[in-house]
């Protein structure tokens, strides 16, 4: 990895961090019960990533197919 | 004479005409005076769109309605304001993109104003039977745009294009006739999803959207288009429908369901595809389904997101297609597998990519930021926690395949080896617009705000909202990186519902023919068989030698005769006598 790549990676872990620390020191006026846990958008955003690309991953298994798939049906022939 | 010239004056009052009048010519100029008018154009549309009144313009008598074509209000002059602005960014985009391939696809910029202007046609229609001419027009606008990309996979794609929209216009067709026949009036009124009529009207608008269960056409064609041809494509059919729902079906809760359904097949979708321009189709269903859901939702606020991420959203998708669309061009490749690198040597293209993804995924200052959060917030506002987790899932999500993988997979990541530069001049322009425009209203929402159908209520920068937005992507990047192994680039296809149409259907049609043909083939061998056995049997009994054909002599002709006549004789006495 080049020092500027590891610069990068560097910058994102302090700009993640920093995103959750600065919490306690916002207001953040709570609408639901469930905002009010602690980094709750930070959890959630992970998690929700996450959980969407298995269930990509899952669609994935059952529906891809080789790019060529209609193409093999001679009306879609280049 | 001077009734001539202020009829005539009095008709170009109507943007659509003027653009439609660009069409024209630009199918007849060449070179300067053609890119003259390309530009002329659609700034002359967008100029007279800012003088729309409120209210009717034109009410024409036709024969027992009173039809109202032109008429206006802020959200048909909002929605017309960004169309002008897609055909005038396109329109040079193209002239960029076409510079140097002479009459190759001179039908595309025709084509696509005539589409566009029927976009601002529908924006402008106060009544149901205008809405429809328009709305047709566009499908045949659109078809010929694709066409002009001029491959045969293009001319395919654009065959089955134009059929899913033609069957859109037989159902809204058939919709407004029972319209009619209910109500006696044409007037575009918000309706309820509650007669048969009404229901063919809402079906006929979802097709246009993108909805569930012909959201295939979108990935299906537009990705087939040429590179300037998809600018246009993703701008107006979908931004229409949601135009129409937004006047016609405010507050049906279903497309609170249509809508989340939407987002979320837009980003698995989105996450499985490799075809850079195919993402952005699939990313076009996934952000028509938060102002679906917004338009669901109802309330002013979810109706001002609507409107206002529509407007956000034709100009960072736009700039995104136009940054695919330069790296298409400049390398000759569309899939993720065999891009990578490109910072180095297109940096104008990769700083517009960079935008347009960050607009797409709201991020602070950019147009998403201060539009997307109003449907959320309108979630929030009306206690609709599940439709509020959604959209927020949905909107790190969107980050995830548009902020954070198109620009991993074609700008950084993995070095390609490729060298391209940056495109034509006429492109770099059209990008730096489009780029503007993305920051503009993130910097000074209130200009678009003021925009907005309703009077609005909403601060989007408060520390509160920008903390947890920024928490969500950055989040959201972090599971990019995390999953990447997951998410490599491989070169399959997803099915979807166009398998149904594209090889069931045609396979069941091969099928159905095949059996045809033995059948036919069966009727025809019996048919023969029996035609052979009765011509045999002709040639037996009335041939030369037949039994029935022979000649025979008087004298036993004669005495049959009279062996007959004799038994009649005799049966004729034993009556008589009582015997039988």
């Amino acid at each position: 990895m080049t020092q500027q790549a590891l610069n990068l990676w560097v910058a994102f872990a302090l700009a993640l961090a920093a995103s959750v620390i600065a919490e306690p020191w916002v207001s953040l006026h709570p609408h639901f019960a469930i905002e009010s846990v602690f980094s709750f958008y930070a959890l959630f955003g992970l998690a929700s990533c996450v959980l969407m690309v298995l269930v990509a991953k899952w669609v994935g298994l059952l529906l891809a197919r080789p790019d060529t798939y209609y193409e093999q049906d001679g009306g879609d022939r280049e | 004479m001077s009734k001539t010239v202020a009829t005539v004056s009095e008709l170009l009052r109507h943007p659509s005409l003027v653009l439609l009048v660009g069409a024209a010519l630009l199918a007849v100029l060449r070179g300067r005076a053609r890119a003259s008018v390309a530009v002329i154009a659609p700034a002359a549309a967008l100029g007279l769109v800012q003088w729309v009144p409120d209210g009717p313009v034109w009410t024409v008598g036709f024969l027992d309605y009173a039809l109202m074509p032109f008429a206006g209000d802020a959200l048909g002059r909002l929605f017309a304001t960004v169309f002008s602005i897609a055909a005038l960014a396109g329109g040079v985009f193209a002239l960029g993109a076409q510079a140097g391939q002479q009459g190759k696809h001179s039908l595309e910029l025709p084509a696509a104003y005539v589409y566009a202007a029927s976009a601002i046609g529908v924006a402008f229609a106060a009544d149901l039977l205008t809405v429809f001419i328009f709305w047709e027009l566009m499908a045949i606008g659109s078809t010929l745009v694709l066409w002009s990309a001029a491959t045969p996979a293009s001319y395919r794609a654009s065959m089955r294009y134009a059929m899913v929209h033609l069957l859109g216009g037989v159902l809204l067709l058939a919709g407004i006739a029972g319209h009619i026949a209910q109500t006696g009036d044409l007037t575009f009124t918000a309706m309820q999803a509650d007669s048969v009529a009404h229901w063919l009207i809402l079906l006929g608008f979802l097709i246009n959207a993108g909805a569930p269960p012909l959201s295939a056409w979108v990935s299906d064609a537009y990705p087939e288009a040429s590179v300037s041809g998809m600018v246009f494509l993703s701008a107006f059919t979908t931004k229409t429908a949601v135009l129409v729902l937004w006047r016609g079906f405010a507050g049906t809760e279903l497309l609170i369901g249509v809508g989340l359904f939407m987002v979320l097949y837009g980003i698995v979708y989105a996450l499985l595809e490799n075809d850079m321009r195919r993402v952005f189709a699939y990313s076009i269903v996934n952000q028509v389904g938060f102002m679906v859901v917004g338009i669901g939702i109802g309330t002013e606020m979810a109706l001002n997101g609507a409107a206002a991420h529509a407007f956000a959203h034709i100009i960072y998708k736009a700039l995104l297609l136009m940054s695919a669309g330069s790296v298409l061009l400049m390398t000759g490749r569309r899939s993720y597998a065999q891009l990578g690198g490109l910072y180095r040597t297109m940096p104008l293209t990769t700083v517009c990519a960079a935008v347009g993804a960050l607009a797409i995924s709201a991020f602070p200052l950019t147009s998403g930021f201060i539009s997307k959060s109003m449907v959320t917030q309108s979630a929030i506002d009306e206690h609709l926690l599940w439709v509020w987790l959604l959209l927020t899932a949905a909107s790190a999500g969107t980050f995830l395949y548009a902020g954070v993988r198109f620009l991993w997979f074609v700008f950084f990541g993995q070095d390609s080896g490729l060298r391209p530069k940056d495109p034509p001049w006429l492109m770099r322009v059209a990008m730096l617009l489009m780029a503007l425009l993305c920051v503009a209203p993130g910097l000074w929402p209130q200009w678009l705000y003021a925009r907005l159908p309703f009077a609005v209520d909403y601060v989007p920068y408060t520390s509160a909202h920008v903390l947890t937005q920024l928490q969500l992507l950055l989040f959201a990047a972090l599971a990019f990186f995390w999953t990447l192994p997951l998410l490599k680039r491989t070169s399959t296809i997803t099915l979807d519902a166009d398998w149904l149409y594209r090889r069931a259907l045609s396979r069941l049609a091969m099928g159905a023919d095949q059996m045809f043909g033995r059948l036919r083939l069966r009727t025809q061998q019996a048919w023969s068989g029996g035609t052979a056995w009765l011509l045999a049997m002709t040639e037996r009994y009335h041939g030369m030698e037949g039994r029935f054909s022979l000649t025979w002599p008087i004298r036993s002709m004669a005495l049959w005769v009279l062996v007959l006549l004799f038994t009649y004789l005799t049966l004729y006495f034993l009556r008589r006598a009582g015997y039988v």
